[in-house]
């Protein structure tokens, strides 16, 4: 297996260097080509990704990351509206796959003057936190985020129809999806995680399975936004009701993981202040499966708020702060049912800072993004250096490193998962 | 008797015209020179698109370009403005959207739309003598920097050119202690612009090499800024710029961060 591995690699490597030696601009021709021929325009990458794991993690495989991938971006402007093709092939070598996904493929209209339309599949973001989300309730993937993919793939995509409709008393967002669309969770298969089942930590030994939410319309999602730019102040509602996006109940008979249903409540502002940008968005989470709080298989009702600051420290170098708190509803019911210790705290209190460095004409990016928690005792810290060698050429080498105190908390029960990667990616 | 009349008659017309030129010269204030040339620079026309391509050469002489479309909506004249730039090369940059509401009174709101993540990120800029996008132009070149914020002094008038210093009224605000502009006088278009650092040492140049007229407006077609201690420099070329276009207000919000407009697009 590790021999096919690295001939895998091997191939890559071969591929990124043939694009070397053979002159890049080909690819300029044959892109503007397929333009002139059918007005379809492409653009994309091929990338090569390298991780080691930076301790010995027991359970899982002694790599946290090892690809090739090329992702291919289409798109054709119409007169009635847009077309949108983005997908990626991966060649996995943790996980010795090969497998292929469409990031976007959808089609984008405006029926009416005031009126937007984007149907299938498609990225979706809102909110106001900075790799904090309190109202962005839209699929996540922190597999990718944990083992250094770019962040990018953090993003999972949504089938979904959005409805956007533009008035002057407000805007309008709607966003439906037929089918519910999930995160991706640490299940163990690729990070290990505390396993609250075997009340210890697990990896490929306990691989979670869940209870897939498949059933159209029956397991739909509905998405609101209603916002409005206020002289330069940014307002927003926002409403969703669907399911929490990670397993976060369990059959306790079966010991399967399933999607209990959620409704979120939420607002946010966003605006300059003290020469920066100043943001607050708080959101309440309505676990519709135990609002009493007293089931322990289900995750109780949360309220989350969030409050950041960024601004310019010097030229060229920016600072960013926020504030975020999860506050478990019904606290001493939740306390009473608990079934596995240790539980969690009533508040969970984080802080989190980003960094952001240019250098060298703004070619080189030094970035540092940490979270840490003064309640759980844990930290997730995120180093990058990211070096555009040429306009197609980049190179990047950073790390994921969790620290903790206990072996159950947030961060601190993917300790043994932290790890350091490189990548090479040339784009066309 | 014919000769002369025709001699008298071409001394008068040559008089008139010297007469009414240093008429209107001497109307002209300094203020009147801060303001047009000003409007000239950045308030062509209501509104304007322009397609630029980039070329960054640094220091070693490896270069890099960079490719966008730029929209402007004036507010008012000399005021409050509305940018809207959207990248086409390199592929790393592509469909992303910067977005200013400029203020002169206050801090610019900005906007930056990351396509992958369809992240709309507000984003802090308090330093206008940044640069802008890894080039020798700095924001404040392409968007603009307000004559309220420099003390102005006329020290040369030539037969073409008004020889104008700024100094900074707040110095710490600033990387340079003063700079020279040389004004074309017909047009007003800042022709070349000399920086002086915190020692009186030259230490950057802006020139605009082309000026073109467009719809009847004089616009500078290619410039270039040269840092002249690395020698590094950018040269912009500046094509299909149309003025009075129509640009709607709407372009500059959100929902065309997320859904380019066809202004771009094309």
């Amino acid at each position: 297996m590790l021999k096919n591995g690295s001939l895998s690699l091997f191939l890559w490597m071969s591929l990124l260097s043939v694009i070397v030696f053979s002159k890049p601009a080909t690819s300029g021709v044959f892109q503007d080509n397929l333009y002139d021929a059918y007005e379809i325009e492409l653009n994309g990458f091929a990338e090569v990704r390298q991780g080691w794991r930076l301790k010995d993690d027991p359970y899982e495989k002694g790599r946290s990351i090892s690809e090739g991938r090329l992702q291919l971006d289409l798109g054709r402007d119409f007169d009635w509206g847009m077309l949108r093709f983005k997908g990626d092939v991966v060649e996995d070598l943790v996980k010795s796959r090969f497998r292929s996904g469409i990031r976007e493929f959808n089609v984008m209209l405006s029926p009416l003057d005031f009126m937007d339309l984007k149907i299938g599949r498609q990225i979706l973001t809102w909110g106001t936190g900075d790799l904090l989300f309190v109202n962005d309730l839209f699929p996540k993937d922190w597999q990718s985020f944990f083992i250094g993919r770019d962040d990018e793939y953090l993003k999972a995509p949504s089938d979904a129809v959005k409805l956007s409709f533009f008035f002057n008393i407000a805007n309008l967002d709607v966003i439906y999806a037929p089918v519910f669309n999930g995160s991706v969770y640490i299940d163990g298969s690729r990070l290990s995680y505390w396993n609250p089942v075997l009340a210890r930590t697990a990896g490929r030994d306990f691989i979670f399975g869940d209870h897939e939410r498949n059933r159209f319309f029956a397991d739909g999602e509905l998405a609101l936004r209603v916002s409005k730019n206020i002289r330069g102040t940014e307002v927003a509602l926002y409403g969703y009701r669907g399911f929490w996006k990670t397993p976060e109940g369990m059959n306790p008979v079966s010991v399967t993981l399933y999607y209990p249903e959620l409704t979120v409540y939420g607002a946010s502002i966003r605006s300059t202040l003290f020469g920066g940008i100043g943001n607050i968005e708080i959101g309440y989470y309505d676990s519709r499966e135990d609002r009493e709080g007293d089931d322990p298989f289900v995750r109780n009702s949360e309220f989350k708020v969030l409050a950041g600051f960024e601004r310019e420290l010097m030229r060229n170098f920016t600072g960013g702060i926020q504030y975020y708190c999860e506050w478990i509803a019904d606290y001493h019911a939740y306390r009473r049912s608990l079934v596995a210790q240790p539980g969690k705290d009533e508040y969970r209190h984080l802080l989190t800072v980003r960094l952001t460095r240019l250098m060298m004409n703004q070619n080189l990016r030094l970035s540092f993004f940490g979270y840490y928690s003064p309640s759980d005792q844990d930290a997730y810290l995120r180093p990058k250096a990211h070096y555009k060698l040429t306009d197609q050429w980049a190179v990047e080498v950073g790390s994921n490193i969790f620290l903790g105190t206990d072996d159950h908390t947030f961060f601190g029960q993917f300790k043994d998962n932290t790890n350091a990667y490189g990548s090479v990616r040339w784009g066309f | 008797m014919k000769k002369t009349a025709i001699w008298i008659i071409g001394l008068l017309v040559a008089f008139l015209g010297v007469f009414t030129v240093s008429a209107e010269e001497a109307t002209l204030t300094l203020d009147d020179i801060v303001q047009k040339t000003n409007l000239a620079a950045y308030y062509g026309g209501e509104d304007g698109r322009s397609e630029v391509n980039m070329t960054i050469t640094d220091g070693q002489g490896r270069t890099r370009t960079r490719e966008f479309v730029i929209l402007r909506k004036d507010v008012e004249d000399g005021g409050r403005q509305k940018f809207y730039v959207y990248f086409k090369k390199p592929s790393d940059v592509r469909k992303m959207v910067f977005m200013v509401h400029k203020y002169i009174e206050k801090d610019d709101d900005r906007w930056l739309y990351l396509p992958a993540l369809d992240l709309v990120k507000r984003i802090a800029g308090s330093d206008k003598r940044t640069s802008f996008v890894g080039s020798h132009f700095l924001y404040e070149d392409v968007s603009g920097r307000s004559p309220t914020e420099d003390e102005h002094e006329l020290v040369e008038t030539t037969d073409t050119m008004y020889v104008m210093k700024n100094t900074p009224k707040d110095p710490d605000s600033v990387e340079f202690s003063s700079f020279t502009m040389w004004i074309d006088k017909k047009t007003f278009i800042p022709v070349k612009i000399e920086y002086l650092d915190k020692r009186g040492k030259k230490y950057r140049l802006v020139e605009a090499l082309k000026t073109e007229m467009v719809q009847g407006i004089p616009t500078v077609t290619q410039s270039r800024a040269q840092d002249l201690l690395s020698g590094g420099k950018t040269v912009s070329e500046f094509s299909n710029v149309k003025y009075d276009i129509g640009l709607k207000d709407s372009i500059f919000t959100e929902r065309y961060l997320r859904k380019a407009p066809k202004a771009v697009r094309n």
